[in-house]
């Protein structure tokens, strides 16, 4: 977008929408849309509140373990199914109607299964992510150059050596790119798994602010919860943009 | 003559029948460069990539230096034709791959990989991308660093099909000079009758479906002629002329 | 020999199942927990869940806000889309608003929506539409931004119009696109639709999910669960398929989530 040849920059129009905001809040047209200075404020009071901050950590510790099990189990059985063609055949059903399917009615077997507590989440968080990221490694592993295989086996690569210094960088970029779906995912799964078991992280904070209608400090939530994910997202593709250089010539 | 390869009754044939060699014995003279020359589809790449072990031929067997050939090992090193260089490391890291693999130590092997990197001209862009040379530089890269494993058979798989032609003619009189240089069998696959009469000692040409040599050619003078005076020779010109009469009923 | 690999990937395939579904059998017996029936105990509650009519009374009700919403979402997305895709200051308007949704877990807008309109099917549209439609727009807007120049250039020389070229030539290029991206929101539509249920009040199979589950009748909970991801992936491959048909050799990469 132009005006008089400057350049405006890309999130720019959020100001508007804010502006926005605040004039339908303080016009009080309805009640569930307080104005965006008065949740700022709140947002500025809640931020070392400690039912917040509590939610922030569990919320937090569930993501990042969800994830880290995600990545860890995910990215070696994506590459082990682009190389072995009968795991593959055998995997690759099961990894595309997971990918598909809507893992939310899974909560509630994860929740009798392992109660309503923070594992259930993490297993959530890690069923939301993972099967992107097995199926992008996969893709990676595919499409490496046949040649470069073969470079590795005339100079003499044991199987290890040619894993680790051939096979796991020429697939990185599609690696990246699938931990960033699946992290992205993983931010939807951790919140989805905390709403359905209520009584932890931000699960439990919507509980109380919705049943004493504190509108403000459910704004400022969400709010705080989309930034972060945003931001999440932002700095994931930028790290993704750094390996692409060779992406495009392997 | 002392013979460095031999493939002995080669034959491969794919899965769903599909012959792409049959019965095909060769020799290689040590310290000269055999070129392997035909249309395509005549089996030149799959020999080459048996030769190297990288393909196992369905029978028949190779030697080099008299020991049979099981698989890939350290006395043949491979040249190919789109460089298979590793895009995410410097030259310095790529031409060092092959003693990387082999174990040889950090700064030893870098000493080597430095020492190759200047000999193929590519001094001063040690530490630049694979993606930030020109096709040519590339394909410098990949020779560097099959000539840095030291070992006694150079296998070229077209390699200079995929740069530009004033780069091409650069690589071949360059070619020549290693040739005489260094005492090492080069294999050299190729579908241009110009190259293969210009660098070779002798000349393989096979025919294709299935696949079998159809004569052997020895330029005598050649190699005693300097680098511009080839193209002029008319012992050149008789072989160019003489290998397109033979192979041209196969080109579609 | 093209039959011999078909049956050879069929073949594997049912392997793949019945070694999941034996494993699933054999840790029911064990059990590995007291809520954890067998495979078999789950298929008969889902085959007489079946024939009582129970289950096709519950996708009558979970249904209904799912394609309510998807049709909404499909019409508002895709004009909205190509609203964004052709109009630069509408671009920058309104773009932000969905990659920030794209990226956030809207889920948690669910408490709010129930507080403004109730437990009742609007809520359910509502959170429907809010997970299917980010990526319809943005994939719309995507593909008819990246129609290719030299066919706009093209049809500019022959003299077409503004409306022309969008009809003739901006529409079809991005089509597979905009499908696909329709694909993708409906399996966005589907969380959306479950999770209403299961969050906000427990309906169709939601319910069947949540009674059979404070009355400890594991096998009905796994049947339910069961058939509704089965009914999902089967839909969705079928939009794949039909994907595939309509715009064969025409596919190119699309954004995904």
């Amino acid at each position: 977008m132009f005006i008089k040849g400057i350049r405006l920059p890309g999130m720019s129009s959020l100001i508007i929408w804010g502006l926005l905001w605040e004039l339908v809040g303080q016009s009080g047209l309805t009640f569930f849309l307080p104005p965006l200075s008065e949740i700022l404020i709140t947002l500025y009071e809640i931020g070392d509140s400690p039912a917040f901050l509590k939610a922030l950590k569990e919320t937090a510790q569930a993501f990042t373990v969800g994830v880290s099990a995600a990545i860890l189990i995910g990215i070696p059985v994506g590459i082990l199914m682009g190389k072995n063609r009968l795991l593959d055949e055998l995997l690759l059903p099961w990894v595309n109607i997971f990918l598909s399917a809507p893992l939310t009615a899974l909560v509630p077997v994860l929740m009798v299964l392992f109660g309503f507590g923070m594992r259930s989440i993490i297993i959530t968080t890690s069923l939301f992510a993972i099967w992107i990221i097995i199926l992008n490694s996969r893709a990676g592993v595919l499409q490496i150059n046949r040649s470069l295989v073969e470079m590795g086996r005339c100079f003499g690569a044991t199987p290890l050596a040619a894993f680790v210094k051939i096979y796991f960088w020429a697939a990185l970029p599609e690696i990246l790119g699938g931990v960033r779906i699946g992290i992205i995912r993983a931010v939807k799964g951790v919140i989805i798994g905390q709403l359905l078991i209520s009584l932890v992280g931000f699960g439990a904070l919507f509980e109380l602010y919705s049943a004493n209608f504190l509108m403000s400090h459910f704004w400022a939530v969400l709010i705080v919860l989309f930034a972060l994910a945003f931001t999440i997202s932002e700095l994931l593709a930028t790290l993704e943009r750094k390996f692409s250089y060779y992406a495009a010539n392997r | 003559m002392e013979i460095a390869v031999s493939t002995r009754n080669i034959s491969k044939t794919y899965p769903g029948n599909v012959e792409a060699l049959r019965d095909l014995s060769l020799e290689f003279p040590r310290g000269q460069l055999t070129s392997l020359l035909g249309p395509s589809g005549c089996g030149k790449t799959t020999l080459l990539k048996i030769i190297s072990g990288l393909l196992e031929p369905t029978s028949g067997e190779v030697e080099v230096n008299g020991k049979p050939v099981t698989g890939p090992g350290p006395d043949r090193a491979f040249v190919f034709q789109d460089f298979a260089l590793l895009p995410w490391a410097d030259v310095l890291r790529n031409v060092a791959f092959g003693l990387e693999l082999r174990g040889v130590p950090v700064s030893e092997r870098e000493d080597i990989a430095q020492q190759h990197i200047k000999n193929v001209g590519l001094d001063g862009f040690e530490k630049s991308f694979p993606h930030e040379l020109s096709g040519g530089m590339r394909q410098r890269v990949g020779l560097a660093r099959a000539l840095a494993v030291e070992s006694e058979v150079l296998l070229m798989d077209e390699p200079f099909s995929a740069v530009d032609e004033q780069t091409r003619r650069k690589f071949q009189e360059d070619l020549l000079g290693l040739v005489e240089r260094e005492n090492k069998t080069f294999i050299f696959v190729t579908h241009s009758i110009e190259e293969a009469v210009y660098v070779s000692d002798q000349i393989a040409i096979l025919l294709p479906r299935p696949s079998r040599v159809h004569e052997i050619l020895r330029p005598e003078n050649l190699r005693t002629k300097g680098v511009s005076d080839i193209r002029r020779d008319p012992e050149y010109l008789d072989t160019v002329d003489r290998i397109w009469a033979s192979l041209r009923s196969y080109v579609e | 020999m093209h039959a011999k690999i078909m049956s050879r990937s069929l073949n594997l395939k049912l392997l793949s199942a019945i070694v999941v579904f034996g494993i699933w059998e054999i840790a029911g017996r064990i059990p590995i927990s007291y809520g954890f029936p067998t495979f078999f105990e789950s298929m008969v509650a889902l085959f007489s869940m079946l024939i009582d009519g129970t289950l096709l009374q519950a996708y009558m009700d979970t249904l209904r806000p799912l394609v309510v919403g998807i049709l909404i979402s499909a019409f508002l997305g895709i004009a909205l889309g190509l609203w964004i895709g052709l109009s630069n200051w509408f671009d920058w308007l309104v773009s932000p608003i969905f990659i920030i949704m794209q990226a956030a877990p809207l889920a948690a807008l669910i408490p709010l929506l129930v507080m403004v309109y109730g437990i009742g099917l609007t809520s359910k549209v509502f959170v429907v539409c809010i997970m299917a439609m980010p990526v319809i727009v943005l994939n719309t807007a995507g593909a008819v931004r990246n129609t290719p120049i030299n066919l706009k250039e093209m049809a500019a020389s022959f003299l077409g119009t503004d409306k022309d070229i969008i009809l003739r030539v901006i529409i079809p290029s991005a089509s597979p696109i905009i499908f696909s991206g329709l694909r993708l929101g409906t399996s966005a539509g589907f969380i959306g639709a479950i999770l209403a249920e299961l969050k906000i009040t427990p309906t169709g199979v939601g319910d069947i999910i949540t009674f059979s589950r404070s009355i400890a009748d594991y096998p009905s909970m796994y049947a339910a669960i069961f058939s509704i991801i089965l009914l999902a992936v089967c839909f969705l491959n079928l939009l794949e398929i039909i994907e595939r048909t309509l715009f064969r050799g025409n596919v190119r990469g699309y954004v995904s989530d």
